[in-house]
């Protein structure tokens, strides 16, 4: 590891996450109920409520996300579920009259915890936007390095940190010539895998993406896809998305959220092949197979 | 078939003239605002005609000597007719003056300025923001004169002390160093009124550009584990900047254009002085009012053409700024 962060969990998660195939994790996941009891790894929400104001929007919703894993949240609009993956990061409490109730655990600790520096658990639990939000005034190389300075991280070597990053993203062959260039000029979908690659570089554990591809072209959501199979291997997923092929084609576990006009609720969970092609609850099946929503 | 209808013309044709007939009612409105946009301009134009028409003659027999001296004196014969052989004016002491007094204001004032926009956009709770904005609205309707008055009787007496304590630890430095011993009255008082005077323009206007800062780019920063502060410099600062500028200038043409609350506070005297300390100073617009009541017609002349020398400092000054923005502004928006 290049960065010289103070505490590095995310070193001993990733030898879990090496030691657990993907067999034992979907073995240790039928076993354990979600939101039963701390597992001490990954990410677990644990009865986690949101509401903004008066209004409740998410209602006790407990979910694990295993290391090394795509999760999709799918439902309609309105469900909560964008509402749900920024409690993950304490993005939630960014809206002035937020507020939410019950747990998320990061490696078995409360990320609300009293003392906590959330500034610390947002270098964790790394976020990608609906609209790309690359910085106009930085250059793309500043742009992946944004959060080394934001946070005020040291790196050995920013050259091969910067490289590793948009390799990974997928921009890396499209920029190499251009990287004092101002974002602004890239296209959307390049914009966007930006932005992936900037959250790359203060390595996270976790990598929120809320409908990442909503606002870009089928060549580039294709493009974006590709990059989170080949990151899913070493960073844990959770993206919300409206196109069910997009959760069928990315995701290993699925989980459908709906809102029968009250807060919005999570209705089902499961590996993304059940979800599908039986999922046990009716609801999901009306909205999977496109009968609503 | 015959070969001229199938045939399709290669060459590209002339450019079309794109037009519309607009409906009365649009044209009406377009008038109205028309006129109200073009009336600024010309006010503007016009006291600039009356100004240029009634200094023309001083400039033209000061020629240069009207910037570069400090010699103010509207000479009477025995006849007990002005003299313009032997009448002298120039207004040197009184420009450095506008601009020193105004650089202070701007040095003081800006800093505190953006300080209190940054606290009211992005610190302050709902509560002291709407106290906080009202007041500084208040601040800016404000007379000018009873900030000068209040500049007089109670920042003299604080500023003396402050005023010492400069010229003891840094009168190595030129502008801190006093000729004689007088404090009282100085440029540095008056800067120090004219800085309170321009901070609620200033922070007015960087409250207004902070609070435009995108949402999206403030997520970004948070997101990646930024703090406030860091969220500032990457995000809000490059948004603003441009913005920013642009609400100085507008407060650095109040403190040079400010008269009365000069007037009441400073001791106006027609020699240049760099000592900020020292209490000698003026400023063009104070000096105008302070000459006004008393001057002859010959005299009201060229305190016209002092005039139109200020209108035309400010102008200078705005253009400069307006290319900064526009060279340095671009990037972060």
């Amino acid at each position: 590891m290049a960065l010289e962060s103070e505490e590095n969990q995310g070193d001993e998660m990733e030898t879990t996450a090496a030691k657990n195939s993907l067999s034992d994790i979907t073995a240790a996941r039928l076993q354990k109920q979600p939101g039963n009891s701390a597992l001490g790894v990954g990410l677990e929400a644990r009865g986690v409520h949101a509401w903004f104001g008066e209004k409740h929007a998410l209602s006790n919703v407990s979910l694990d996300f295993w290391p090394g894993t795509v999760t999709a949240l799918i439902g309609p609009s309105g469900c909560g579920k964008s509402t749900f993956i920024r409690t993950l990061n304490r993005m939630h409490e960014f809206i002035p009259t937020a507020a939410m109730a019950g747990e998320v655990l990061l490696n078995g600790e409360d990320i609300y915890a009293p003392g906590v520096d959330v500034t610390k658990i947002r270098l964790k639990v790394g976020m990608v936007f609906q609209k790309p939000n690359p910085f106009p005034s930085m250059t793309i190389a500043e742009n992946v390095l944004a959060g080394l300075k934001l946070a005020q991280l040291k790196v050995e070597n920013k050259d091969d940190l910067l490289e590793e990053c948009l390799e990974r993203a997928g921009l890396w062959s499209e920029v190499k010539d251009r990287l004092n260039t101002h974002g602004g000029a890239l296209s959307g979908g390049q914009q966007q895998r930006l932005c992936i690659a900037r959250a790359l570089a203060v390595r996270p554990q976790v990598l929120l993406m809320d409908e990442p591809c909503s606002a870009l072209d089928p060549g580039s959501t294709l493009r974006i896809e590709e990059t989170i199979s080949q990151l899913s291997s070493t960073v844990t997923i959770v993206i919300v998305t409206h196109n069910m092929q997009q959760a069928a084609r990315v995701s290993d576990y699925t989980a459908f959220f709906l809102s029968d006009g009250g807060p919005g609720q999570m209705i089902e969970v499961g590996s993304t092949n059940e979800i599908f092609s039986r999922p046990k609850d009716e609801r999901t099946e009306n909205y999977v197979t496109g009968r609503f929503g | 078939m015959s070969s001229t209808t199938t045939q399709i013309p290669a060459a590209i044709p002339p450019k079309r003239e794109i037009t519309t007939k607009p409906r009365f009612s649009d044209r009406v409105f377009r008038g109205v605002v028309t006129s109200g946009g073009l009336s600024s301009l010309v006010i503007l134009g016009l006291i600039l005609i009356f100004l240029l028409f009634n200094g023309y003659n001083t400039l033209k027999t000061q020629g240069l000597h009207f910037l570069t001296s400090s010699n103010w004196q509207a000479a009477i014969n025995d006849s007990g007719q002005i003299d313009p052989k032997n009448s002298h004016f120039g207004i040197a002491a009184m420009l450095i003056g506008t601009m020193v007094v105004a650089v202070i204001a701007v040095v003081i004032g800006v800093p505190i300025s953006v300080g209190a926009a940054i606290y009211l956009t992005f610190y302050a709770p709902e509560a002291v923001k709407k106290v906080m904005v009202s007041a500084i609205d208040l601040m800016a309707a404000f007379p000018s004169v009873l900030f000068g008055l209040w500049g007089f009787f109670v920042l003299e007496a604080s500023g003396e002390y402050w005023a010492k304590l400069l010229s003891k630890y840094f009168s190595w430095i030129p502008f801190f160093k006093l000729p004689a011993p007088y404090v009282t009255r100085s440029p540095f008082i008056a800067g120090l009124v004219l800085a309170v005077m321009i901070i609620p323009i200033v922070t007015s206007i960087s409250r207004e550009i902070f609070s435009q800062t995108p949402l999206d780019r403030m997520q970004a920063a948070y997101a990646l584990g930024g703090t406030r502060f860091a969220m500032l410099r990457a995000v809000a600062f490059p948004y603003a900047r441009s913005g920013i500028v642009g609400g100085i200038m507008l407060g650095l043409g109040r403190a040079m254009g400010e008269t009365v609350a000069v007037y009441t506070v400073l001791n106006i005297v027609y020699q240049v002085n760099w000592h900020i300390l020292f209490s000698a100073g003026g400023n063009v617009a104070s000096m105008i009012l302070l000459k006004f009541g008393e001057a002859s017609p010959y005299e009201i002349k060229a305190l016209m053409a002092a005039g139109l020398v200020l209108f035309i400092l400010t102008l200078i000054v705005n253009s400069l700024a307006n290319l900064i923005v526009s060279r340095t502004g671009k990037s972060g928006r």
